[in-house]
Protein backbone atom coordinates (compact mmCIF):
# COMPACT_ATOMS: atom_id res chain seq x y z
CA UNK A 1 0.00 0.00 0.00
CA UNK A 2 1.43 3.94 -0.97
CA UNK A 3 2.16 5.44 2.06
CA UNK A 4 2.47 9.07 2.56
CA UNK A 5 3.38 12.50 4.59
CA UNK A 6 0.58 14.13 5.95
CA UNK A 7 2.58 17.12 7.37
CA UNK A 8 3.79 16.90 3.23
CA UNK A 9 0.32 16.92 2.42
CA UNK A 10 -0.74 19.96 4.87
CA UNK A 11 2.13 22.30 3.65
CA UNK A 12 1.37 21.59 0.03
CA UNK A 13 -2.13 21.67 0.76
CA UNK A 14 -2.13 25.19 2.45
CA UNK A 15 -0.22 26.29 -1.15
CA UNK A 16 -2.91 25.56 -3.12
CA UNK A 17 -5.19 27.16 -0.49
CA UNK A 18 -2.87 30.24 -0.65
CA UNK A 19 -3.43 30.44 -4.32
CA UNK A 20 -6.86 29.72 -4.44
CA UNK A 21 -8.14 32.69 -1.74
CA UNK A 22 -5.60 35.66 -1.07
CA UNK A 23 -7.51 35.80 2.40
CA UNK A 24 -5.47 32.76 3.00
CA UNK A 25 -2.26 33.79 6.19
CA UNK A 26 0.11 31.00 7.73
CA UNK A 27 1.63 31.90 11.31
CA UNK A 28 4.53 29.02 12.75
CA UNK A 29 6.16 29.02 16.05
CA UNK A 30 9.93 28.31 14.63
CA UNK A 31 9.15 24.89 13.43
CA UNK A 32 8.07 25.87 9.71
CA UNK A 33 10.30 23.60 7.77
CA UNK A 34 8.69 20.61 10.35
CA UNK A 35 5.12 21.24 9.81
CA UNK A 36 6.17 21.96 6.28
CA UNK A 37 3.89 25.48 6.48
CA UNK A 38 7.63 26.87 5.05
CA UNK A 39 6.29 25.86 1.89
CA UNK A 40 3.68 28.33 2.29
CA UNK A 41 6.29 31.09 2.57
CA UNK A 42 8.33 30.71 -0.13
CA UNK A 43 5.35 31.09 -2.67
CA UNK A 44 3.80 33.57 0.25
CA UNK A 45 6.24 35.61 1.76
CA UNK A 46 3.86 38.70 2.61
CA UNK A 47 1.60 36.13 3.93
CA UNK A 48 3.49 34.46 6.16
CA UNK A 49 4.50 35.34 9.56
CA UNK A 50 6.88 33.79 11.68
CA UNK A 51 5.84 34.15 15.06
CA UNK A 52 9.11 32.77 16.87
CA UNK A 53 8.72 30.71 19.72
CA UNK A 54 5.37 32.00 21.60
CA UNK A 55 2.59 30.43 20.99
CA UNK A 56 0.59 32.40 22.68
CA UNK A 57 0.59 35.09 21.06
CA UNK A 58 0.54 33.35 17.56
CA UNK A 59 -2.78 32.14 18.64
CA UNK A 60 -4.14 35.72 19.66
CA UNK A 61 -2.24 37.52 16.82
CA UNK A 62 -4.39 34.51 14.63
CA UNK A 63 -7.30 36.14 16.30
CA UNK A 64 -6.65 39.40 14.91
CA UNK A 65 -5.97 38.69 11.79
CA UNK A 66 -9.35 36.54 11.51
CA UNK A 67 -11.10 39.38 12.72
CA UNK A 68 -9.97 41.76 9.52
CA UNK A 69 -11.39 39.01 7.64
CA UNK A 70 -8.12 36.88 6.93
CA UNK A 71 -7.96 32.85 6.97
CA UNK A 72 -5.54 32.03 9.29
CA UNK A 73 -3.88 28.76 9.33
CA UNK A 74 -1.14 28.18 12.12
CA UNK A 75 0.71 25.29 13.01
CA UNK A 76 3.21 24.08 15.51
CA UNK A 77 3.68 20.76 17.40
CA UNK A 78 0.06 19.31 18.26
CA UNK A 79 0.68 19.66 22.21
CA UNK A 80 2.20 23.05 22.17
CA UNK A 81 -0.70 24.19 19.66
CA UNK A 82 -3.30 22.75 22.54
CA UNK A 83 -1.54 23.11 25.46
CA UNK A 84 0.62 26.07 25.37
CA UNK A 85 -2.13 28.50 23.92
CA UNK A 86 -5.39 26.63 25.44
CA UNK A 87 -6.46 29.56 26.87
CA UNK A 88 -5.58 31.98 23.82
CA UNK A 89 -7.75 29.15 22.00
CA UNK A 90 -10.30 29.07 24.10
CA UNK A 91 -11.62 33.22 24.54
CA UNK A 92 -9.64 35.02 21.72
CA UNK A 93 -10.61 32.30 18.46
CA UNK A 94 -13.26 30.10 20.11
CA UNK A 95 -15.76 32.35 22.22
CA UNK A 96 -16.11 34.67 18.96
CA UNK A 97 -16.31 31.76 16.44
CA UNK A 98 -13.24 32.75 14.77
CA UNK A 99 -12.12 31.21 11.88
CA UNK A 100 -8.83 30.36 12.86
CA UNK A 101 -7.19 26.85 11.99
CA UNK A 102 -4.87 25.19 14.21
CA UNK A 103 -2.78 22.75 12.83
CA UNK A 104 -1.42 20.74 15.26
CA UNK A 105 1.61 19.01 13.73
CA UNK A 106 3.62 15.77 14.60
CA UNK A 107 0.75 14.44 16.89
CA UNK A 108 0.13 12.06 19.21
CA UNK A 109 3.20 10.19 19.60
CA UNK A 110 4.69 10.38 16.03
CA UNK A 111 6.82 12.86 17.40
CA UNK A 112 8.73 9.10 19.07
CA UNK A 113 12.03 10.55 19.79
CA UNK A 114 11.50 13.63 21.51
CA UNK A 115 9.36 11.98 24.43
CA UNK A 116 6.56 12.79 26.71
CA UNK A 117 7.12 16.45 26.46
CA UNK A 118 6.66 16.32 22.96
CA UNK A 119 3.81 13.83 22.47
CA UNK A 120 0.06 15.12 22.45
CA UNK A 121 -1.68 12.29 24.65
CA UNK A 122 -4.89 14.75 25.29
CA UNK A 123 -4.97 17.18 22.13
CA UNK A 124 -8.12 15.67 21.04
CA UNK A 125 -10.06 15.95 24.38
CA UNK A 126 -8.78 19.36 25.42
CA UNK A 127 -9.88 20.68 21.87
CA UNK A 128 -12.89 18.63 21.27
CA UNK A 129 -13.85 20.07 25.30
CA UNK A 130 -14.06 23.72 23.45
CA UNK A 131 -17.22 24.89 22.47
CA UNK A 132 -17.75 25.76 18.73
CA UNK A 133 -14.26 23.43 17.72
CA UNK A 134 -14.34 21.30 15.19
CA UNK A 135 -11.59 18.42 14.99
CA UNK A 136 -10.63 16.95 12.42
CA UNK A 137 -7.79 13.62 12.89
CA UNK A 138 -6.96 12.46 9.27
CA UNK A 139 -6.14 8.83 8.31
CA UNK A 140 -3.57 9.67 5.22
CA UNK A 141 -2.31 12.60 3.58
CA UNK A 142 -5.37 12.59 1.20
CA UNK A 143 -7.42 12.90 3.28
CA UNK A 144 -5.43 15.77 4.92
CA UNK A 145 -5.60 17.52 1.93
CA UNK A 146 -9.28 17.00 1.41
CA UNK A 147 -9.59 18.46 4.57
CA UNK A 148 -7.52 21.26 4.02
CA UNK A 149 -9.87 22.21 1.59
CA UNK A 150 -13.24 21.75 3.21
CA UNK A 151 -11.98 24.31 5.77
CA UNK A 152 -11.65 27.27 3.85
CA UNK A 153 -15.20 27.35 3.65
CA UNK A 154 -16.44 25.90 6.88
CA UNK A 155 -17.03 28.39 9.38
CA UNK A 156 -16.10 28.84 13.09
CA UNK A 157 -12.41 27.37 14.66
CA UNK A 158 -10.92 23.77 13.71
CA UNK A 159 -8.10 22.08 14.99
CA UNK A 160 -6.51 19.77 12.23
CA UNK A 161 -4.32 16.94 14.37
CA UNK A 162 -1.28 15.82 11.81
CA UNK A 163 0.42 13.14 12.48
CA UNK A 164 4.61 13.28 11.67
CA UNK A 165 5.20 10.31 10.04
CA UNK A 166 4.10 8.37 6.55
CA UNK A 167 0.90 6.79 6.29
CA UNK A 168 -0.64 4.31 4.50
CA UNK A 169 -3.66 6.35 2.23
CA UNK A 170 -6.87 4.45 2.17
CA UNK A 171 -8.65 7.85 0.95
CA UNK A 172 -9.46 8.08 -2.80
CA UNK A 173 -8.65 11.48 -4.52
CA UNK A 174 -11.27 11.69 -6.56
CA UNK A 175 -14.07 10.84 -3.48
CA UNK A 176 -15.77 13.88 -2.88
CA UNK A 177 -14.69 14.97 1.03
CA UNK A 178 -17.00 17.20 3.49
CA UNK A 179 -16.09 17.43 7.28
CA UNK A 180 -18.46 15.12 9.19
CA UNK A 181 -18.15 11.98 6.62
CA UNK A 182 -17.10 8.71 8.72
CA UNK A 183 -16.34 6.43 5.91
CA UNK A 184 -16.39 2.69 6.42
CA UNK A 185 -13.23 1.33 5.25
CA UNK A 186 -14.05 -2.35 5.46
CA UNK A 187 -17.60 -3.82 5.49
CA UNK A 188 -18.03 -6.88 8.30
CA UNK A 189 -20.95 -7.98 10.72
CA UNK A 190 -19.44 -9.18 13.91
CA UNK A 191 -17.52 -6.10 15.45
CA UNK A 192 -17.13 -2.51 14.61
CA UNK A 193 -13.39 -0.88 14.98
CA UNK A 194 -13.91 3.39 15.20
CA UNK A 195 -10.83 4.39 14.39
CA UNK A 196 -8.85 7.24 13.13
CA UNK A 197 -5.23 8.59 12.27
CA UNK A 198 -2.99 5.74 12.33
CA UNK A 199 -4.98 3.46 13.85
CA UNK A 200 -7.21 3.01 10.88
CA UNK A 201 -4.57 1.10 9.48
CA UNK A 202 -3.86 -1.39 12.40
CA UNK A 203 -7.54 -2.10 12.15
CA UNK A 204 -7.34 -3.25 8.82
CA UNK A 205 -4.75 -5.56 9.47
CA UNK A 206 -6.70 -6.49 12.64
CA UNK A 207 -9.55 -7.46 10.60
CA UNK A 208 -6.88 -9.23 7.63
CA UNK A 209 -5.96 -11.76 10.77
CA UNK A 210 -8.96 -12.50 11.93
CA UNK A 211 -10.55 -13.44 8.41
CA UNK A 212 -9.18 -16.73 9.22
CA UNK A 213 -10.84 -17.33 12.47
CA UNK A 214 -14.07 -16.20 10.90
CA UNK A 215 -14.39 -13.14 12.65
CA UNK A 216 -15.42 -10.23 10.88
CA UNK A 217 -14.31 -6.63 11.16
CA UNK A 218 -16.14 -3.62 10.41
CA UNK A 219 -13.68 -0.41 10.20
CA UNK A 220 -14.96 2.57 10.36
CA UNK A 221 -12.77 6.25 9.77
CA UNK A 222 -13.82 8.60 12.47
CA UNK A 223 -11.75 11.43 11.28
CA UNK A 224 -14.23 14.26 11.88
CA UNK A 225 -14.32 13.90 15.64
CA UNK A 226 -16.53 17.30 16.22
CA UNK A 227 -18.80 17.71 15.00
CA UNK A 228 -19.19 13.82 15.28
CA UNK A 229 -21.27 12.47 12.59
CA UNK A 230 -23.76 10.43 15.64
CA UNK A 231 -26.01 8.97 12.98
CA UNK A 232 -23.29 7.26 11.38
CA UNK A 233 -21.90 6.07 15.00
CA UNK A 234 -25.56 4.46 15.69
CA UNK A 235 -26.18 2.94 12.04
CA UNK A 236 -22.32 1.50 12.60
CA UNK A 237 -22.61 0.29 15.97
CA UNK A 238 -26.42 -1.12 15.61
CA UNK A 239 -25.40 -2.86 12.06
CA UNK A 240 -22.89 -5.30 14.58
CA UNK A 241 -23.36 -8.29 16.10
CA UNK A 242 -20.60 -9.04 18.43
CA UNK A 243 -19.27 -5.57 19.91
CA UNK A 244 -17.75 -2.29 19.46
CA UNK A 245 -14.10 -0.75 19.17
CA UNK A 246 -12.59 2.61 19.74
CA UNK A 247 -8.87 2.22 18.60
CA UNK A 248 -6.89 5.97 18.49
CA UNK A 249 -3.61 6.89 19.50
CA UNK A 250 -4.44 9.17 22.35
CA UNK A 251 -5.49 9.04 25.74
CA UNK A 252 -8.23 6.41 26.60
CA UNK A 253 -9.89 10.02 28.44
CA UNK A 254 -11.66 12.28 26.66
CA UNK A 255 -10.98 11.89 22.76
CA UNK A 256 -12.30 9.47 20.04
CA UNK A 257 -13.40 6.91 22.87
CA UNK A 258 -15.52 9.56 24.71
CA UNK A 259 -16.82 10.80 21.93
CA UNK A 260 -18.21 7.41 19.96
CA UNK A 261 -19.24 5.94 23.50
CA UNK A 262 -21.30 9.58 24.74
CA UNK A 263 -24.00 9.47 21.44
CA UNK A 264 -23.75 5.49 21.91
CA UNK A 265 -24.90 6.22 25.74
CA UNK A 266 -28.46 7.17 24.79
CA UNK A 267 -28.69 3.80 22.25
CA UNK A 268 -28.96 0.03 22.78
CA UNK A 269 -25.48 -1.02 21.64
CA UNK A 270 -23.50 -4.02 21.64
CA UNK A 271 -20.52 -4.15 24.53
CA UNK A 272 -17.70 -1.84 24.03
CA UNK A 273 -13.74 -1.97 24.33
CA UNK A 274 -11.31 0.99 24.06
CA UNK A 275 -7.43 0.41 22.67
CA UNK A 276 -5.66 4.16 23.35
CA UNK A 277 -2.99 4.96 25.50
CA UNK A 278 -3.99 4.30 29.07
CA UNK A 279 -3.66 7.01 31.25
CA UNK A 280 -0.25 8.22 30.92
CA UNK A 281 2.63 10.84 29.15
CA UNK A 282 4.19 9.36 26.18
CA UNK A 283 7.85 7.85 26.30
CA UNK A 284 10.67 8.63 23.94
CA UNK A 285 11.14 5.39 21.64
CA UNK A 286 14.27 5.06 18.74
CA UNK A 287 11.07 4.42 16.33
CA UNK A 288 7.29 4.97 15.79
CA UNK A 289 5.96 1.81 15.92
CA UNK A 290 8.16 0.63 18.94
CA UNK A 291 6.41 3.22 20.65
CA UNK A 292 3.31 2.69 19.22
CA UNK A 293 3.54 -1.31 20.22
CA UNK A 294 4.82 -0.09 24.02
CA UNK A 295 1.31 1.40 24.80
CA UNK A 296 -0.81 -1.54 22.71
CA UNK A 297 -1.52 0.49 19.67
CA UNK A 298 -1.27 -2.16 17.40
CA UNK A 299 -3.55 -4.78 15.26
CA UNK A 300 -2.70 -7.24 17.55
CA UNK A 301 -4.29 -5.80 20.12
CA UNK A 302 -7.24 -4.96 17.98
CA UNK A 303 -8.15 -8.21 17.20
CA UNK A 304 -7.64 -9.81 20.90
CA UNK A 305 -10.32 -6.82 21.65
CA UNK A 306 -12.21 -8.42 19.00
CA UNK A 307 -11.70 -11.95 20.04
CA UNK A 308 -13.07 -11.01 23.40
CA UNK A 309 -15.80 -9.66 22.48
CA UNK A 310 -16.91 -12.28 20.53
CA UNK A 311 -16.22 -15.19 23.12
CA UNK A 312 -18.17 -12.96 25.54
CA UNK A 313 -21.16 -12.60 23.29
CA UNK B 1 -14.30 73.84 17.41
CA UNK B 2 -11.09 75.72 19.52
CA UNK B 3 -8.63 73.54 22.15
CA UNK B 4 -10.37 74.76 24.73
CA UNK B 5 -13.61 74.42 23.41
CA UNK B 6 -12.45 70.53 22.62
CA UNK B 7 -10.59 70.29 26.08
CA UNK B 8 -13.96 70.83 27.65
CA UNK B 9 -16.12 68.86 25.47
CA UNK B 10 -13.87 65.92 26.27
CA UNK B 11 -14.02 66.58 30.59
CA UNK B 12 -17.48 66.58 29.86
CA UNK B 13 -17.37 63.50 27.88
CA UNK B 14 -15.57 61.65 30.57
CA UNK B 15 -17.80 63.24 33.29
CA UNK B 16 -20.47 61.31 31.70
CA UNK B 17 -18.52 58.14 31.20
CA UNK B 18 -18.21 58.34 35.02
CA UNK B 19 -21.82 58.86 35.35
CA UNK B 20 -22.96 56.06 32.98
CA UNK B 21 -20.30 53.72 35.49
CA UNK B 22 -21.71 54.23 38.28
CA UNK B 23 -25.67 53.77 36.41
CA UNK B 24 -24.43 50.64 35.47
CA UNK B 25 -22.76 49.41 38.84
CA UNK B 26 -25.24 50.62 41.18
CA UNK B 27 -25.61 49.13 44.20
CA UNK B 28 -24.17 46.29 45.14
CA UNK B 29 -21.33 44.48 43.36
CA UNK B 30 -21.68 44.79 39.84
CA UNK B 31 -19.01 46.17 38.41
CA UNK B 32 -15.08 47.06 38.31
CA UNK B 33 -15.46 50.62 39.13
CA UNK B 34 -11.74 51.43 40.02
CA UNK B 35 -9.88 50.34 36.97
CA UNK B 36 -13.16 51.49 34.91
CA UNK B 37 -13.05 55.25 36.29
CA UNK B 38 -9.21 55.57 35.69
CA UNK B 39 -9.91 55.33 31.82
CA UNK B 40 -12.48 58.15 31.71
CA UNK B 41 -10.62 60.74 29.52
CA UNK B 42 -8.61 57.94 27.98
CA UNK B 43 -11.85 56.38 26.56
CA UNK B 44 -13.28 60.12 25.98
CA UNK B 45 -10.25 61.00 24.40
CA UNK B 46 -10.27 58.19 21.84
CA UNK B 47 -13.87 57.55 21.19
CA UNK B 48 -14.48 61.54 21.42
CA UNK B 49 -11.65 62.98 19.51
CA UNK B 50 -8.58 61.05 18.31
CA UNK B 51 -10.48 57.80 16.63
CA UNK B 52 -12.24 57.63 13.63
CA UNK B 53 -14.94 55.74 14.22
CA UNK B 54 -18.54 56.49 12.52
CA UNK B 55 -21.24 55.85 15.33
CA UNK B 56 -23.71 54.98 12.55
CA UNK B 57 -21.54 52.30 10.85
CA UNK B 58 -18.75 50.70 13.39
CA UNK B 59 -18.24 47.98 11.09
CA UNK B 60 -16.85 50.00 8.71
CA UNK B 61 -13.47 48.14 7.11
CA UNK B 62 -11.77 51.77 7.23
CA UNK B 63 -12.33 52.62 11.24
CA UNK B 64 -9.78 52.98 13.67
CA UNK B 65 -10.13 49.83 16.00
CA UNK B 66 -9.75 49.65 19.99
CA UNK B 67 -9.06 46.63 22.04
CA UNK B 68 -9.40 46.56 25.58
CA UNK B 69 -6.81 44.19 26.51
CA UNK B 70 -7.74 44.95 30.57
CA UNK B 71 -11.42 43.72 29.50
CA UNK B 72 -12.55 43.96 33.11
CA UNK B 73 -12.95 47.89 32.83
CA UNK B 74 -15.32 47.08 30.14
CA UNK B 75 -17.78 49.54 31.86
CA UNK B 76 -15.83 52.51 30.82
CA UNK B 77 -16.28 51.51 27.19
CA UNK B 78 -19.72 50.62 27.56
CA UNK B 79 -20.14 53.84 28.83
CA UNK B 80 -18.75 55.75 25.72
CA UNK B 81 -20.48 53.74 23.67
CA UNK B 82 -23.95 54.55 24.76
CA UNK B 83 -22.70 58.40 24.36
CA UNK B 84 -22.31 57.33 20.96
CA UNK B 85 -25.45 56.00 20.66
CA UNK B 86 -23.89 52.60 19.63
CA UNK B 87 -24.89 50.72 22.51
CA UNK B 88 -28.77 51.49 23.67
CA UNK B 89 -29.47 53.53 27.07
CA UNK B 90 -31.52 51.47 28.27
CA UNK B 91 -29.04 48.42 28.33
CA UNK B 92 -27.13 50.12 31.07
CA UNK B 93 -29.56 48.90 33.64
CA UNK B 94 -29.72 45.24 32.45
CA UNK B 95 -25.48 44.89 32.50
CA UNK B 96 -25.19 41.22 33.35
CA UNK B 97 -27.99 39.81 32.86
CA UNK B 98 -28.71 37.20 30.96
CA UNK B 99 -31.33 39.14 28.50
CA UNK B 100 -28.91 41.85 28.07
CA UNK B 101 -26.02 42.47 25.74
CA UNK B 102 -23.46 43.81 28.47
CA UNK B 103 -22.03 41.34 29.39
CA UNK B 104 -19.08 41.25 32.32
CA UNK B 105 -16.23 41.20 30.00
CA UNK B 106 -16.10 42.55 26.28
CA UNK B 107 -17.74 39.92 24.16
CA UNK B 108 -17.52 41.52 20.66
CA UNK B 109 -20.98 39.01 19.68
CA UNK B 110 -23.54 40.49 21.80
CA UNK B 111 -22.22 44.14 21.60
CA UNK B 112 -22.32 46.29 18.63
CA UNK B 113 -18.90 48.18 19.06
CA UNK B 114 -17.36 45.94 20.88
CA UNK B 115 -13.77 44.54 18.88
CA UNK B 116 -12.80 41.27 20.30
CA UNK B 117 -13.02 38.90 23.03
CA UNK B 118 -10.67 39.82 25.71
CA UNK B 119 -10.12 39.73 29.65
CA UNK B 120 -8.16 36.84 30.08
CA UNK B 121 -5.55 39.23 30.52
CA UNK B 122 -2.37 39.55 28.76
CA UNK B 123 -3.74 38.94 25.17
CA UNK B 124 -5.43 42.04 23.82
CA UNK B 125 -2.12 44.13 22.19
CA UNK B 126 -1.53 40.18 20.25
CA UNK B 127 -4.85 40.31 18.67
CA UNK B 128 -4.28 44.15 17.57
CA UNK B 129 -0.84 43.10 16.01
CA UNK B 130 -3.18 40.29 14.11
CA UNK B 131 -5.67 42.97 13.10
CA UNK B 132 -2.61 45.45 12.40
CA UNK B 133 -0.57 43.15 9.96
CA UNK B 134 -4.06 42.06 8.06
CA UNK B 135 -5.15 45.59 7.88
CA UNK B 136 -1.95 46.26 6.27
CA UNK B 137 -2.14 43.63 4.16
CA UNK B 138 -5.07 45.18 2.59
CA UNK B 139 -3.92 48.54 2.32
CA UNK B 140 -6.34 50.04 4.74
CA UNK B 141 -4.79 52.81 7.03
CA UNK B 142 -6.53 52.34 9.62
CA UNK B 143 -5.25 52.11 13.17
CA UNK B 144 -5.39 49.84 15.96
CA UNK B 145 -5.61 51.28 19.65
CA UNK B 146 -4.84 48.94 22.78
CA UNK B 147 -5.78 50.00 26.72
CA UNK B 148 -3.62 47.58 28.70
CA UNK B 149 -3.38 47.64 32.38
CA UNK B 150 -0.14 48.07 34.76
CA UNK B 151 -1.06 45.07 36.82
CA UNK B 152 -1.74 43.13 33.20
CA UNK B 153 1.99 43.58 32.27
CA UNK B 154 3.15 40.73 34.78
CA UNK B 155 1.32 38.24 31.83
CA UNK B 156 4.07 36.96 29.59
CA UNK B 157 2.20 36.84 26.65
CA UNK B 158 2.28 41.03 26.85
CA UNK B 159 6.09 41.01 26.08
CA UNK B 160 5.35 38.27 23.01
CA UNK B 161 3.50 40.48 21.43
CA UNK B 162 5.47 43.43 22.11
CA UNK B 163 8.49 41.85 20.37
CA UNK B 164 6.27 40.87 17.69
CA UNK B 165 4.95 44.81 17.43
CA UNK B 166 8.47 45.92 17.13
CA UNK B 167 10.05 43.21 14.59
CA UNK B 168 6.29 43.51 12.44
CA UNK B 169 7.19 47.51 12.29
CA UNK B 170 3.41 47.40 13.27
CA UNK B 171 3.75 51.80 13.63
CA UNK B 172 -0.17 51.82 12.94
CA UNK B 173 -0.38 50.21 16.43
CA UNK B 174 -0.87 52.29 19.57
CA UNK B 175 -0.63 50.81 22.76
CA UNK B 176 -2.06 53.04 25.76
CA UNK B 177 -0.85 51.84 29.54
CA UNK B 178 -3.41 52.77 31.91
CA UNK B 179 -0.88 53.09 34.90
CA UNK B 180 -3.00 53.46 38.04
CA UNK B 181 -0.51 51.51 40.45
CA UNK B 182 -3.17 49.70 41.46
CA UNK B 183 -4.43 45.72 41.14
CA UNK B 184 -6.74 43.11 42.45
CA UNK B 185 -4.70 42.56 45.57
CA UNK B 186 -3.32 45.97 46.58
CA UNK B 187 -0.91 48.78 45.07
CA UNK B 188 1.52 47.18 42.50
CA UNK B 189 4.62 47.63 44.41
CA UNK B 190 3.29 45.99 47.19
CA UNK B 191 2.15 43.17 45.02
CA UNK B 192 3.62 42.28 41.89
CA UNK B 193 6.43 45.30 40.96
CA UNK B 194 7.26 45.55 37.49
CA UNK B 195 9.69 48.77 37.32
CA UNK B 196 10.89 50.87 34.85
CA UNK B 197 7.96 50.08 32.70
CA UNK B 198 9.37 52.98 30.02
CA UNK B 199 12.71 51.63 29.88
CA UNK B 200 11.54 48.23 29.38
CA UNK B 201 9.37 49.05 26.49
CA UNK B 202 11.77 51.16 25.10
CA UNK B 203 14.14 47.86 25.33
CA UNK B 204 11.51 45.87 23.57
CA UNK B 205 11.79 48.51 20.74
CA UNK B 206 9.13 50.67 21.53
CA UNK B 207 8.39 54.92 21.28
CA UNK B 208 7.23 56.01 24.77
CA UNK B 209 5.49 58.96 25.25
CA UNK B 210 4.26 59.94 28.94
CA UNK B 211 1.19 62.02 29.93
CA UNK B 212 -1.29 62.20 32.71
CA UNK B 213 -4.71 59.85 32.25
CA UNK B 214 -6.85 62.45 32.82
CA UNK B 215 -5.47 65.62 31.62
CA UNK B 216 -7.48 65.29 27.70
CA UNK B 217 -5.28 68.01 26.80
CA UNK B 218 -1.81 66.03 27.17
CA UNK B 219 -3.69 62.30 26.11
CA UNK B 220 -4.60 64.29 22.67
CA UNK B 221 -1.06 65.28 22.21
CA UNK B 222 0.20 61.92 23.31
CA UNK B 223 -1.95 59.97 21.31
CA UNK B 224 -0.80 62.68 18.06
CA UNK B 225 2.95 61.95 18.77
CA UNK B 226 2.58 58.04 19.22
CA UNK B 227 0.69 58.22 15.63
CA UNK B 228 3.51 60.14 14.18
CA UNK B 229 5.80 58.00 14.94
CA UNK B 230 6.82 55.62 11.44
CA UNK B 231 9.10 52.37 11.67
CA UNK B 232 8.55 51.39 15.19
CA UNK B 233 5.16 51.30 17.72
CA UNK B 234 4.43 53.61 20.36
CA UNK B 235 2.89 53.64 23.73
CA UNK B 236 1.27 56.31 25.32
CA UNK B 237 1.92 56.07 29.47
CA UNK B 238 -0.95 57.18 30.90
CA UNK B 239 -0.48 58.12 34.55
CA UNK B 240 -3.80 57.51 36.19
CA UNK B 241 -5.51 57.03 39.40
CA UNK B 242 -7.46 53.86 40.02
CA UNK B 243 -11.15 55.20 41.18
CA UNK B 244 -10.26 58.39 39.71
CA UNK B 245 -13.37 60.97 40.55
CA UNK B 246 -14.83 58.67 43.54
CA UNK B 247 -13.60 60.11 46.86
CA UNK B 248 -13.84 56.42 48.81
CA UNK B 249 -12.45 54.40 45.60
CA UNK B 250 -9.88 56.91 44.64
CA UNK B 251 -6.21 54.56 45.19
CA UNK B 252 -7.98 52.33 46.79
CA UNK B 253 -7.73 48.62 45.87
CA UNK B 254 -11.13 47.65 47.69
CA UNK B 255 -12.76 49.11 44.53
CA UNK B 256 -10.41 47.25 42.06
CA UNK B 257 -14.08 45.30 42.19
CA UNK B 258 -15.55 45.62 45.58
CA UNK B 259 -19.09 46.06 47.17
CA UNK B 260 -21.12 49.77 46.81
CA UNK B 261 -23.15 49.70 49.53
CA UNK B 262 -26.02 52.07 49.83
CA UNK B 263 -24.07 54.64 51.44
CA UNK B 264 -21.07 54.84 49.03
CA UNK B 265 -23.44 54.59 46.36
CA UNK B 266 -25.12 57.84 47.03
CA UNK B 267 -21.70 58.91 48.49
CA UNK B 268 -20.39 58.53 44.76
CA UNK B 269 -23.57 60.60 43.14
CA UNK B 270 -22.40 63.73 45.59
CA UNK B 271 -18.64 63.47 43.66
CA UNK B 272 -19.93 62.89 40.87
CA UNK B 273 -22.51 66.25 41.16
CA UNK B 274 -19.38 68.13 42.94
CA UNK B 275 -17.35 67.50 40.22
CA UNK B 276 -17.16 70.32 37.02
CA UNK B 277 -19.30 69.03 34.60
Amino acid sequence: MDTCNLREAYGQALVELGRKDPRVVALEADLGKSTRSCLFKDEFPARYFEMGIAEQNMTSTAAGLALVGKIPFLSTFAVFATGRAYDQIRNAVSIPRLKVRICGSSSGLSDFGDGKTHQSVEDVALMRAVPNMTVLVPVDAVETRAMMHALLEHSGPAYLRVNRNDLPTFTSARAPYAIGATPTIREGRDVVVFANGVMVSRAVSAAEALRPEGIELKVVNVSTVKPLNAAAIRAAAASVRRGIIVAEEHSILGGLAGAVLEVLSEVRHPPSLVVGIPDSFGISARGYEELLAHFGLTDAAIAGAARKLVAAG
Amino acid sequence: MGESEQVAMLRRKAWLIRRNILTMIGTGKAGHLGGSSSLAEIVAVLYFHTMRLDPRDVKAPGRDRLILSKGHAVLAQYAALVELGVIPREEMSKLKTVDGMLQGHPDMDRTPGIEAVTGSLGQGLSIANGMALGLRLDGIPSRVYVILGDGELSEGQVWEAAMATANYRLDHVTAILDLNRIQASGPTRETFEIPHVAEKWAAFGWHCVEADGHDPSALMSALEEAAGEKGRPAMVIAHTVKGKGFSFAENNAAFHNGILTEELYQQAWRDLEAAPH
